[in-house]
């Protein structure tokens, strides 16, 4: 593109348009948003209630039916129509992976950004908690987690905040104690800028990037856990439908009617793997460090 | 090197302290009663008050958490609350068949992820390279149980090549390895890959090619030597993740391993056999990261151990 003085212009093209040239990471993004609109327009889309235990939804021997015309993904072993289910269990997934990946964020940025700019006894006092964190076997606490307290939505998003927020916590530590020893950062205190302002106004800015590449691989982290949560039997209980719970309700019967455990299984990895590309692209693009090494 | 392994001893230390210390909390505050669940719903109060003063459970928590530790440095893990044995002894006897579903995976991860590897970076930016990544970032966005399940119906229930769970012959250990090796590649592949190319693009590996030699030969013994040894070092991180993810793929293999033995005792509230399980894993992973870093400055002796 050439300006008014003929001049080929060099300000890069936005982050967005890169994007929309990776072809895995547009396929991601078609995903999410065909998910997320499932999930929104589940009541309008969805052919049967999800909880509606169907008289003609089971054979006459009481097995679950096939998919057909009627049943698109065929019946659960409730006689529930599986292709509602799946609609509504797209919003337990997006909602735990919006709110518990929010949560572990918010938890991960303040300890490292509090860490990584005060240093001190505070800042080793936190980080070798981090490493402590680090050092347990997260599903095992997860679930005993889970186990403790009463498996519910917020509980389940609760538990898997609490579980992930380490890592976002070490990357952001490490990024911003090579920030705050900048001499901008200097500048500013010299100038008189109160500590809030720095930390908030100078260098949260800066960590802006490594924010999104991080909530948006921790969203399938996230989906990955609450759906293993979820099929143990700790996580969101059944009847709200998750994909997860799904598969646990039905295993039983999944030699006969795989369906079942393979219809939700599919939504789980689309959902997850549509996250990782986006996440993945966004770091190769937002963090020119990882530029041309993959 | 030996104060610095002093020093990594007494944090591991430290930090196994901490975990011991956090999981009693959590599993102080359990609101599930785990005398209740001994006791039976039939018990009379006094029974039910007896078994509390036994176990120890009406002392304040700083006396129940020291005698934890007490015991723990003498190798008593303390008695599970519904079996009678020592969580140690249960622990111990289940503790073979997890090693060895961890060396199998392991050795699938490897298998399977290596050659991942060293074909996309060969084939950089073709499409063995593209097929081969897509296949990696979907192995790392597969739940366990998902692929558990898939390889179950198609390997043990259609095909009916190997038992659809259990433990005692090289083909029951199978398919829980394959689900642990097919989820674990993608991580190898991806380094495997960034690592070959690093070495293809060096000057040694160009002087090879010129004097002639094939390509395949080229890549296996001259590039692979070099390009395995980072993605090698990292197995020491692998056994923390094997030991963080084994509930799922023991229990839906009916493998007899602790994970298997947690996820029992999860469901029973059977409390010390939870402790020591999250110890011995916490323990496996302080190990295993200790082990990455020790290998590191013999891999790349630019890396110094400070």
């Amino acid at each position: 593109m050439t300006d008014a003085t003929g001049v080929r212009a060099t300000r890069p093209r936005g982050v967005l348009s890169r994007l929309a040239r990776r072809k895995l990471a547009v396929f991601g993004a078609v995903v999410i948003v065909l998910i997320v609109g499932a999930a929104l327009f589940a009541p309008l889309i969805a052919p049967f209630a999800p909880d509606d235990q169907m008289f003609d939804g089971l054979t006459l021997q009481g097995a679950p039916m096939p998919p057909d015309a009627k049943f698109l993904m065929g019946t659960d072993l409730l006689g529930r129509d599986l292709f509602s289910r799946i609609l509504y269990g797209a919003r337990t997934s997006l909602v735990i992976g919006v709110v518990a990946n929010g949560l572990a964020l918010l938890i991960g940025t303040l300890v490292g950004l509090t860490a990584g700019y005060f240093g001190g006894w505070l800042g080793a006092a936190l980080m070798r908690f981090t490493d402590l964190m680090m050092a347990f076997p997260a599903l095992l606490l997860a679930i005993c987690l889970a186990a403790i307290f009463q498996p519910s939505l917020w509980i389940v998003a609760l538990v898997i905040a609490l579980v992930n927020w380490v890592q976002t916590a070490r990357v952001i530590y490490t990024e911003t104690t090579a920030i705050a020893a900048r001499d901008f950062i200097a500048a500013e205190r010299t100038l008189g800028a109160g500590t809030g302002r720095i930390l908030f106004r100078h260098i949260l800015p800066h960590l802006m990037p490594t924010i999104i590449v991080w909530g948006t691989l921790g969203i399938s982290t996230t989906v990955l856990l609450e759906a293993t949560l979820s099929f143990l039997g700790v996580g969101v209980q059944p009847p709200t439908p998750s994909w997860g719970n799904i598969i646990f309700e039905n295993q039983t019967y999944f030699q006969s009617a795989p369906w079942l455990v393979f219809i939700p299984g599919v939504a789980i990895i689309l959902l997850a793997l549509a996250f990782n590309l986006v996440g993945d692209a966004l770091r190769d693009e937002l963090d020119p460090t990882q530029r041309g090494r993959t | 090197m030996l104060g610095y392994l002093t020093r990594r001893l007494v944090q591991s230390a430290l930090i196994l302290l901490g975990v011991s210390f956090i999981t009693f909390i959590l599993l102080y505050v359990l609101p599930a009663d785990p005398v209740r669940q001994i006791a039976g719903r039939a018990a009379t109060p006094e029974t039910v008050e007896n078994i509390r003063r036994q176990l120890g459970l009406d002392q304040p928590f700083f006396v129940q958490y020291g005698r934890y530790l007490w015991g723990l440095v003498q190798g008593d893990m303390g008695r599970s609350y519904l079996q009678k044995t020592e969580v140690t002894e249960l622990i111990l006897s289940r503790l073979p068949a997890t090693l060895l579903l961890m060396l199998a995976a392991i050795t699938a991860e490897l298998l399977i992820g290596l050659a991942m590897g060293i074909i996309a970076a060969v084939w950089r930016g073709r499409w063995p390279d593209q097929l081969l990544m897509m296949a990696s970032f979907i192995t790392v966005s597969a739940p366990q149980f998902v692929v558990s399940l898939l390889l179950l119906y198609v390997f043990a229930v259609q095909l009916r090549w190997f038992p659809i769970g259990g433990y005692g012959t090289f083909a029951h250990l199978v398919l829980p390895a394959l689900t642990l090796g097919i989820l674990g590649s993608g991580w190898y592949a991806r380094m495997m890959r960034s690592s070959m190319i690093d070495v293809l693009r060096t000057d040694y590996i160009r002087t090879a090619r010129a004097k002639g030699l094939g390509r395949a030969r080229v890549v296996l013994r001259h590039a692979l030597p070099n390009a395995i040894l980072p993605v090698i070092a990292m197995i020491g991180i692998d056994i923390g993740i094997f030991m963080g993810g084994i509930v799922v793929v023991e229990s839906v293999f009916g493998w007899p391993g602790i994970g298997q033995l947690a996820w029992q005792a999860i469901q029973r509230v059977d409390i010390p056999i939870i402790m020591g399980v999250t110890l011995v894993s916490a323990c496996a992973i302080v190990l295993g990261n200790l082990l990455a870093d020790l290998v590191a400055p013999f891999v790349d002796p630019r890396i110094k151990l400070r």
